[in-house]
Parts: structure tokens; sequence; C-alpha cells
């Protein structure tokens, strides 16, 4: 239905271009005033005001209407004597409702079923209808009130690009849009949590085991499951796996990036540059689930050979096999913004090292990086931010268990990696435990937040140095 | 110390200090190379398939259907009792235990490959041909030379009467690999010979169709905006800092969004390439928006005020001459944003991607899989037949990447002015 309509109103607006662009004509000869715009401006006008409100119109209608069926269908059920307790069970009967009216289901149909899918095909065509009839009302009231605008007006094109302006503002605000909607669908969530767990059990606890948090309604739990939940979501194994195995990867990544960030900037001529900053640069643009799938099926295995063959027990799952693949992973980001911020060091600097006799090496050490520091501080902390945020190497080499360890062959748990096993599967929605992956996924976004805005404002306040 | 020997131990810290950094981007590439390496004799061998000729008659009273059987009662008919009479003669088994080992040499879809033969030529009734069958997994992996054969018998998956059939196949040319067509038609099966990423690439192609039909024009208007029209106000700060931290923003973060908003607010249909593809929109925007306002800030002042000074709108200037001009540059971070869109595995897990599921999707509404979480979930698998699937399937997601990084490159370099 929505497609017919689309294409309907395609059709329209492109015949009212043509409408609106002969439309012209009679303007300039009738009232004998010079047109400041081409023809083509009156057409684009009238498409304008045809089709923007009408598709604004079907998108939001579109997004609202299944939600508002559901919860009218659900009351008239419950109306006719359904009885469901809890929000799960009144999806399954809306469900089956639906299943009726679209002549998929199998199951035993009851009288209330029956009614409620009569009453879900009412609403559907009720629905439906007034959509049609909403939407060619706005059309017609646009396209009357935008031919009222051109009689007369000789400025078509000032008038058009006001809406394109307001298109294109309207297109930056998405981003303001997502942000907002990560911070609300976040801490919808995580309100429910800390609700039912206190926020310093979250913060402070030791102990993480969500899968002990079996109860299914939150809003009525008795006195000893409440002790049995307080104990269950301690963040304090999975911020220390979390860092623990990003530790691990900056000891990789920080040392190689810097290093190679340092010879492509100083000593590198320009033909092993072209070469060598692409390739290096293939190590981020490989998809994570790869270094996931190679850190978990060979260097996961191999650590634990060697480790055999030493007498020590490693883990298949260790720290140090995802920490290793992960540093890997983020050498280029260190290398690549470390070559920008030393690049940006002013020559001068250098000059003036080499002039009272040091050789180049000394050069880099005392002069060169003293002044870039801030900038690879920086640039350290963005690749800190894309450790612990990191998934797949983590879900498919880390262990999932949360140990409280600081050996690395240990097999250690991460925020990121509980995120995705608590939510993987069916998901019971209003369960601590599901809603617990939002409060992980909310820390996760503040951490990396202050993370980056620290790192950027280091490298912004560095570049502003050398301007 | 005297003067020389110090100069001599600065010097030798200069060599110390080279060899470092060229020690450090030596490990960095070693590294690309042991990986490329790791996966490619893994995965080359996904693209072939083992077979085994085998001799079918078709005899009318197992099949209860006519030469010439249209299309309906050769799909109802029943081929079991056919394949079974047929298969037991690949080898002279002597009691019903060999003959079972023997029919598990087999894919599991033997009876389907029969009753194709049959679909493509309705007149074999009575008649004898040679078909070439699939083998199963393990005879597969034994053909390819993944499977050691001198282990004890109980540490194997293969007997040592299946050893002794394989060894006679071999003797009588009867076994042999093929092109393997399953891997690209098919969609996800429990049967690693069966297993195809036939579902997981139209999955993958939707959801980056999708991405891109939402993310490029949005990420250009906004681009547009926010470098030529907008004024310098708190608004206008307010959104470049919301771009700069969604770009850095956790990609498993946006899973939790597209959780949240499309799936339990809106109830779009979840696993399915459409909220997969409106996730990864939302993940890419801002990554997008950030190499198409450089190409746009790339094109110098003249330009503009060059088409204003003879009687454009500040529209007519932006929209006739800047854009056209950071075409090149805007594209090449578009195609860049969205390989990086479709390498994406952790928003589509949450989204419910890692379903399973056996039908390839006919349209972006169909539950579907797509290449990163087909890779992750066959790297769940313990057969050896998924290892090698797996590495194939990266294979695949890496010559994709690849292809992408060299049209954005190409679009750079040929059609970018320079201008100095």
């Amino acid at each position: 239905m929505n497609i017919v309509l689309i294409f309907l109103i395609t059709i329209f607006s492109v015949s009212l271009f043509f409408y609106g662009k002969s439309k012209t004509k009679t303007i300039s000869i009738k009232d004998n005033i010079k047109l400041n715009a081409l023809p083509k401006f009156y057409g684009y006008y009238i498409v304008l005001w045809c089709s923007i409100p009408a598709l604004v119109f079907l998108l939001v209608w579109s997004l609202f209407e299944p939600v508002i069926i559901k919860s009218i269908i659900i009351e008239t059920a419950a109306n006719q004597g359904a009885i469901f307790s809890d929000k799960n069970e009144a999806n399954l009967i809306y469900e089956k409702i639906k299943a009726i009216h679209l002549g998929t289901y199998f199951g035993d149909i009851d009288s209330i079923l029956k009614e409620s899918a009569l009453a879900y095909a009412k609403f559907i065509n009720l629905f439906t209808n007034s959509k049609v009839v909403l939407i060619f009302g706005i059309i017609i009231a646009s396209v009357i009130y935008s031919l009222k605008k051109i009689k007369n007006n000789n400025k078509a094109r000032d008038d058009v690009e006001v809406i394109l302006k307001g298109l294109l503002f309207v297109s930056s605000l998405i981003a303001i849009l997502t942000t907002l909607g990560i911070i609300f669908s976040l801490l919808f969530e995580s309100i429910k949590f800390f609700s039912v767990i206190n926020i310093f059990d979250y913060l402070f606890g030791t102990n993480w085991s969500p899968q002990r948090a079996f109860v299914r309604d939150a809003s009525s739990i008795t006195a000893a499951e409440f002790e049995e939940l307080k104990d269950a979501f301690g963040f304090i194994p999975l911020i220390a796996g979390t860092s623990f195995i990003a530790f691990i990867a900056m000891l990789v990544a920080v040392p190689i990036g810097l290093f190679s960030g340092i010879y492509m900037a100083e000593y590198a001529s320009i033909k092993v540059r072209r070469i060598s900053k692409p390739i290096i640069e293939i190590l981020a643009g490989i998809p994570t689930v790869v270094y996931g799938f190679f850190a978990a099926l060979t260097v996961g295995p191999f650590f634990r050979q060697v480790g055999e063959n030493l007498g020590l027990t490693v883990s298949s799952e260790s720290a140090l096999a995802a920490g290793l693949i992960m540093g890997i992973m983020i050498i280029p980001y260190v290398s690549s913004l470390s070559d920008d911020v030393i690049n940006s060091v002013p020559q001068s600097l250098r000059d003036g090292s080499y002039a009272v006799g040091a050789t180049k090496s000394e050069t880099i050490k005392q002069v060169v990086i003293p002044a870039a520091l801030p900038g690879i501080i920086g640039s350290v902390l963005l690749a800190v931010s894309r450790a612990i945020g990191e998934t797949m190497i983590v879900v498919m080499a880390a262990g999932l268990a949360a140990n409280l360890t600081i050996n690395p062959l240990e097999s250690t748990t991460t925020i990121t990696t509980q995120i995705v096993m608590i939510l993987v599967g069916d998901q019971e929605f209003d369960s601590p435990k599901t809603q617990s992956a939002f409060a992980l996924g909310l820390t996760l976004f503040i951490a990396t937040l202050i993370l980056n805005y620290i790192a950027q404002r280091a490298v912004k306040k560095y570049r502003e140095k050398y301007d | 110390m005297t003067k020389e020997e110090r100069l001599k131990k600065r010097h030798r810290a200069e060599k110390r200090f080279r060899f470092y950094g060229l020690t450090s981007i030596f490990v960095a590439l070693l590294f690309v190379v042991i990986l490329v390496q790791n996966i490619f004799s893994k995965g080359s061998s996904a693209f072939k398939k083992t077979i085994i000729t085998t001799e079918v008659f078709f005899d009318q009273e197992l099949l209860e259907i006519q030469n010439g059987a249209s299309q309906e009662e050769i799909m109802e008919a029943d081929f079991y009792d056919t394949m079974i009479e047929n298969l037991i003669k690949a080898y002279p088994a002597k009691n019903r235990d060999e003959e079972d080992e023997l029919l598990k040499l087999f894919s599991g879809d033997a009876e389907i490959e029969i009753k194709k033969a049959f679909l493509n030529d309705n007149n074999l009734i009575g008649k004898t041909i040679t078909l070439d069958l699939t083998a199963s997994d393990d005879i597969d992996q034994l053909h390819k030379g993944n499977y050691p054969r001198d282990l004890p018998e109980e540490r194997r998956r293969i007997s040592d009467f299946q050893l002794v059939i394989y060894d006679y196949f071999v003797e009588n040319k009867k076994i042999s690999k093929n092109f393997n067509n399953y891997f690209f038609n098919n969609g996800d099966s429990r049967d690693p010979e069966l297993a195809g990423i036939g579902g997981a690439l139209v999955g993958s192609f939707y959801s980056i169709l999708i991405c891109l039909l939402l993310a490029f024009p949005v990420a250009v208007l906004a681009s547009i905006y926010l470098e030529e029209f907008a004024p310098k106000n708190k608004i206008t700060d307010f959104i470049e800092i919301n771009i700069n931290n969604l770009a850095a923003v956790p990609s498993i973060v946006y899973g939790l969004l597209a959780l949240q908003i499309l799936l339990a607010t809106i109830q779009l249909p979840r696993s399915t390439p459409l909220v997969a593809g409106i996730t990864l929109a939302l993940m890419t925007l801002p990554r997008i928006i950030i190499p198409c306002r450089a190409s746009l800030k790339a094109v110098p002042p003249s330009i503009r005020e060059g088409a204003l000074a003879v009687g454009a709108s500040k529209f007519q200037s932006v929209f006739h001459h800047v854009v056209p001009l950071a075409l090149p540059g805007t594209l090449s971070g578009t195609i860049i944003g969205l390989a990086q869109a479709l390498g994406e595995t952790a928003p589509l897990i949450l989204i419910g991607m890692v379903a399973f599921v056996v039908d390839i999707p006919s349209s972006p509404i169909d539950p579907s899989s797509s290449l990163p979480v087909q890779v992750y979930l066959w790297s769940e698998s313990a057969e050896r037949g998924f290892v090698e699937k797996t590495s194939a399937t990266i294979m695949m997601l890496l010559s994709f990447l690849i292809v992408m990084n060299f049209i954005a490159v190409y679009l750079r370099q040929k059609f970018e002015k320079r201008w100095n």
C-alpha cells in the first residue's frame, strides 16, 4: 500500500511540475510582470509542496500505526476476557491475532481470538482508509496553497531555496537525533535496571553472573530474590577484564604504532612511505570478525600449545591472545595519527636541534616527541577508546565467565562480550538480565565519550599551538 | 670516554633507533602477510567440492511415475528408495551395517540431486545414467587432505571400513573434485558440504543497498549545509560535536539503539536486512559526513566567488559548481564508509541476524544473514568443513572490501582536481 502511495505521490509531483512550469506563462502575460526566476523553479516549488508534507506524514503514520493498532487490539482482547499476566503473553496473543488475520495460524482458535481477529481486520481497514484519505487531503491542501503562492509571485527561486535550505538543515539534524536516540534508548532501560539493582551494587560489586537473574517480572520481586539479584550484577570484574585486555592491546599497539609512525614521518623515503603506509592501513580495514576468527582458531590454540610445551596452563580463550590480536588491529590508528601529529611539528624546531649538533634520533627523542606529546597522547587515548569498544575479537577469542585475574594466560570477559552474550538469541524484555545489557551499554558509551572528548581536545589544542 | 667514543656511541644509538622503527613497520607488515596467508591456506579448498560418480538406474516400480511425467508429479514422487537402491550398488557391501556406512559417504542431498537429474530429463525411466553426487563432509575433507587418516579409528569420524570404500573409489577414479556451486548458491545448513553463502550474500547486498540509499543523500545534504550554509552559532557547533562523537561511538551501541528503537518501539521485523540497513546507515552517516566535508572544504573559494560574481545565487554556486567538483571525494568517502559497514558484525548480532536461515531472502524484509555474521556463526561450529567455509567466506568478504577500496582510490585519483 505504501509503495502505491509513494508511486502516486511521485506521479502527481511530476505532472504538477509541468503544470507549474506552464503556469508561469499565464502569470507573466496576464499581469505583465517580469519574472525573476526560470519557469522550472515554479515547477520545483509545487513539487516540493506536493511531495514533502505528504511523504513526511506517510513516514510518521507508518512508524506509529503498528504500535497504536497493537495497543488497541490488546485492549479489546482484554475487554473480551483474554487473560495475560505480562507483556510477553500479550505479545504472543497479538501475534496470534495477526496470524489469524493473515490466514497463517493453524492452532486452536477460540471465540476471543476470533473476535479480536475481526476487530484487527476492521482496524487495519480503518487505518488504511484514513491514511489514504488524509494523504490525499494533505496533497490537495498543500498544492492549493502552493498554487496560490506562485500566483503573482516573480521570485519563485528564492522560495524554492528557502525550502531546500530547510531540507539541508533537517538532514544535518539527523546527527543530533541519533545521539538523542542512543541516549534515550540506553537510559530508558538502564533506569529500569537501576530501579531494581542499586547503582552502588552495580558499580562496586565484584561478582558478575547475570544468568542468576531468572526472575521474569522485575516489578514483583521477593526479598530472597532481591538478595540474590543484589550480588549478581557487579561491574568490577567486567571493567577489570576490559581494561586488562585493552592494556595488553596497547602494549602491542603503542610501541609498534608509534615507532612506525616516527619512522614514516622522519626517516622513510617517499617511495617506502607510499607503499608501507597503505599496507599498514589495511590492518584497519579488515573487519574485526576476521581478527576474531584468527584469534580464536589460530592464535589461541597456538598459545595453548606453546604453553603446554613450556609446562604452563594456558586457557584457549586467554586474555593474551585477544589482547595481542586487538593490539594488531589498533596499530594503524596509532601509527597514522602519530605520523600526522609528528608531521605537523614545525621544521624550525628540528633545524634548531640539528644546528646545535644533535643527531636525528636525538632530535626526535628530545625535541620532536616532547613537542608532539599532547597529540600523541590524544591518538593513544583514541586507540584506547577503540579497544574498549571493540566487540567481535573479544566475543570470539576472550572468555565468557567473569574472572577477576591479572594472569594474561587465564580467560577474562569484557563489557562488550557480556552485552552480546546477554542479548544474543531470545530476549525477555523487562527482565533485569536484559536491562543490564543496556546499563553496560550506557557505561561503555559514557566511558568512550569521555575518552574521545579528552583526546579530541588534546589533539585540537596541539594543532592550534602550531598553526 | 673520549670524544670519538662518545660520538660512536651516539651514532650507534641513532642506528638502533632507526632499526626499531624499521622493525615496527616490518612487524606490522608481517602481521598482514600472516593473516592473509592463514586465511587463504585454510579457505581456498572450499571453492571445490568432492563428488562421487555413481550410476543411477531409474526403476519404474520404485518411483511409481511414467516417462514424461509432469513437473508436479516428479516433485511429489518419492526418490528415497531409488537413491538407496542405487547408492548401495556403488560398492559391494556385504551386510546392512556396511550398507549404512556406505550411505553415509554421500551428502544429505543425494535424493534431491537424483530428483533434479530426473527433472532435467523426464524420460529416464528404465535407463541408467552416471551422476556426480556430492560427497559427505567427512569424505570431502579426507579427499582434500585436510583430515588425518593415520589416527586410531575411535578418534576419527571416518571408520576403517569407510576408508576401504574411499580407497576403492579412488582406485576406480569414481571420486573427483569439482567447482563448488553449493557454496555460492545455497543458504546456511547444518551439513558443511551443503552450507553456502548465497543467503548471506543477498542479505549483505540488501543491507548495504539500504544503507547507501539512506546514508548517502543525508550525509551529502548535511555536509553541504554544515560547510556552505550553516551560520556560525551554537546549534552548528553542537551538530559538529555530535557528528565527531558519533563517529567514535562503539558500533555495538548502535546495535542497542536499533534493538530499543527499531525493534522494540517501532516493531520492524527482526533479523531482516531492512533493520540492518537502517542501523548501518545511522552508524555510517557520521563516518561519511567527515570525508564529504573535507572534500567540500578543499574546493577553493574562488570557484564560489566566480559563480556569485556572474549573478548566480548562493544555491546555484553551491549546487552547480562546488558540489560537482567535490563529488569524487564525496563518492570515495561514501564507498569507504560502506566498506566499513559491510564488515560490521556486532550491531547485526544484536538485531538478531544470527538466526539460522536456510532460505535465500527474496526481499529486504525476509529474515537473513550477512557475510560477517555468517563468519561469526560458522566459526562457532566444530566441523573441519566449517573452518574451510568460514575462511572462504572471509576471502569473499575481503575481496569485496578490496574492490570497494580500489574503486574509491580510483575515483579520487582519476577525477579529483588538485588546486595548487
